[in-house]
């Protein structure tokens, strides 16, 4: 199992490597000066130069490239062009609020996806399996920025139950996470119909039938705690649809997190905080994956042999 | 059994989007572009099937040009990121070794962005427009393809008829356009149907974010995001728009699962939706 994670850890460093190379040579090939964006076009030539010599732009390519790479090995992402800040603060900044809202979106998701890929499994292509499939067909098609709106409308203004737009208790949480988390829910929901369908078929259940045990603690007990090993991968995999999903979650409901800040440095051609913000996400994804990998790993001990 | 009807509904669907795409300038009852301030945010009514929006263009016109929009992306995309896959994917799975490490390596970097991020960043670079939109789609959309394309050709190219295929002394190139590309093509045009859905909600979503097509396009997206903005006041100016795109994507993916189970059956009993197995993936929505 050591062995296993070492191995894992490796690889990640490659990946690290190319991604933030990939990052880096793609925001310096925007057109455009940052200068320039920084200080307008009226500024004197002289402070142009004296910024450009602060932010390391006078010198070649490969040695701004060296320079980043030293500086984020020493958790310096730069600074903001914009509120002139160190960007990796504004990122820690803006984080929790995601991290709530996909945290959030992943509870909706187990919620409903477990009940529901459970209850179409019991009792494949029936009534309620068609049903439930349905349903998690038409989430996977909804996009969040049609739910999102079409939530607001509906529990925010007709009914007046909820609040929106803006980030506060529990319940501005719930309309949200139920945008980010719909399909997610579908998605989920299918496999564990899948992988429960799978197990179902399994020696071990037709044992534990045979032993005379309620068919209730055949499924919980017996097949579902096997069906669920896969899904751990999924589950994983999904977090990558959290993380992009947030993006545009957050601005249907202007959740002041890391999608919010990603889409602000965008719009105010903020190069470093974009770059910042590209680069911390998939940060986060890749190192998710990993931990799926270790988990899975452990849950299956058969993984580690490949 | 309703089941087996779903894909027949879903290329109605599919065809009746086009159709009205393709007839826009005979169908549409306005302008797209037009202005009409006065009557702005109008809700239907018989003049207006749709109602107006917050310049008072008319929603149904706008929403018909918006296909055409849409689906020349999605196709544009499709084309492009399947041809370039397929080709870097047999290549790769029929030749191996160092070309194919690299390809590996490559894909892996590509894929530690999740989602829309890598298009994000793309367009952020290369600014929005209609034209970048469909390059950094193609960017995201090939490394599925191409996965597909390697993983298929590996366990084909092993085949005793392929082996008998080399050994009578045809040239590398004609085995593969001969005798493995028609027998991988199957998953492969699944796939494509799956990405025309997935394409379909990046190309939203993008204009969604005011990535993709510039503001006061009649670009489903941009329209949706247009009426994000007036929802209190007029709720029909984003019903309409997201409608659309959840029943178009919904009939690609009724499409797709039917496909699925005629031309690859061992997959049905997985159970597999875009985005769900390692094989075949769409980029599942989350748009």
């Amino acid at each position: 199992m050591i062995a296993y994670t070492i191995r894992r850890l490796l690889l990640l460093i490659p990946v690290a490597l190319g991604v933030v190379t990939l990052v880096f040579f793609l925001i310096h090939m925007t057109p455009g000066d940052p200068v320039e964006i920084m200080l307008g076009d009226n500024a004197l030539s002289a402070d142009k130069a004296a910024l450009r010599r602060d932010l390391g732009l006078d010198r070649p390519i490969h040695e701004q490239y060296v320079h980043y790479l030293n500086g984020l090995l020493h958790g310096d992402m730069g600074i903001s062009l914009q509120s002139r800040k160190p960007v990796l603060d504004e990122i820690l900044r803006s984080f929790p609020a995601s991290f709530e809202l996909m945290a959030g979106a992943m509870a909706v998701a187990l919620l409903t996806a477990a009940p529901l890929g459970v209850l179409a499994a019991v009792k494949p292509f029936g009534l309620v399996d068609g049903a439930a499939m349905l349903i998690a067909l038409i989430g996977v098609s909804m996009p969040s920025f049609w739910l999102g709106p079409l939530l607001i409308l509906l529990f925010a203004i007709r009914l007046d139950w909820l609040p929106v737009n803006e980030r506060g208790g529990f319940n501005h949480l719930i309309l949200p996470a139920l945008t980010l988390g719909a399909s997610i829910a579908a998605i989920l929901s299918r496999m564990i119909r899948a992988s429960l369908l799978d197990a179902l078929q399994e020696e071990y259940v037709r044992t534990a039938r045979a032993k005379g045990l309620f068919e209730r603690s055949v499924i919980l007990k017996h097949a579902l705690r096997n069906a669920l090993i896969p899904i751990v991968t999924v589950v994983g995999l999904q977090v990558g649809g959290l993380l992009s999903g947030a993006i545009i979650t957050e601005s249907v409901f202007d959740w002041p997190g890391l999608g919010s800040l990603l889409l602000d440095g965008i719009y105010a051609r903020d190069y470093t905080l974009v770059q910042g913000c590209i680069l911390f996400i998939a940060t986060i994804y890749v190192v998710v994956n990993l931990l799926t990998d270790i988990v899975y790993g452990w849950a299956d001990p058969r993984v580690r042999l490949r | 059994m309703l089941r087996d009807k779903l894909p027949w509904i879903g290329a109605g669907i599919i065809a009746f989007f086009i159709f009205c795409a393709a007839a826009a300038p005979w169908m549409a009852p306005c302008d797209p572009y037009a202005i009409n301030l006065e009557e702005r945010l109008a809700p239907p009514s018989a003049a207006h099937l749709l109602g107006l929006d917050a310049n008072g263009g008319d929603v149904l016109s706008r929403l018909l040009y918006g296909g055409r929009i849409s689906f020349t992306v999605a196709v544009l995309v499709v084309f492009l990121s399947g041809g370039l896959g397929v080709g870097v994917g047999l290549l790769s799975g029929y030749y191996g070794g160092v070309p194919d490490a690299i390809l590996m390596r490559v894909v892996d970097v590509l894929l530690a962005f999740p989602g829309l991020l890598l298009a994000i960043a793309l367009v952020a670079v290369l600014g929005p427009s209609v034209a970048n939109v469909v390059l950094a789609l193609t960017v995201m959309g090939w490394i599925s393809f191409a996965r597909l394309a390697r993983g298929q050709t590996l366990s084909i190219k092993q085949r005793e008829y392929v082996l008998a295929a080399k050994i009578s002394g045809q040239s590398d190139l004609r085995v593969m356009r001969v005798h493995i590309l028609p027998n991988i093509m199957s998953p492969i045009i699944v796939q494509g149907v799956f990405s025309v859905a997935g394409v379909i909600v990046s190309e939203a979503s993008l204009g969604f974010l005011g990535l993709g097509a510039p503001p006061g396009s009649p670009s489903w997206g941009v329209m949706l995001s247009e009426g994000k903005q007036v929802l209190l006041e007029a709720p029909h100016v984003s019903f309409f728009p997201g409608l659309t795109i959840m029943l178009v994507v919904l009939a690609f993916n009724f499409l797709g699962d039917g496909l699925r189970d005629r031309l690859d059956p061992g997959a049905r009993s997985r159970g597999r939706v875009q985005g769900e197995d390692a094989e075949i993936e769409a980029e599942p929505s989350h748009g």
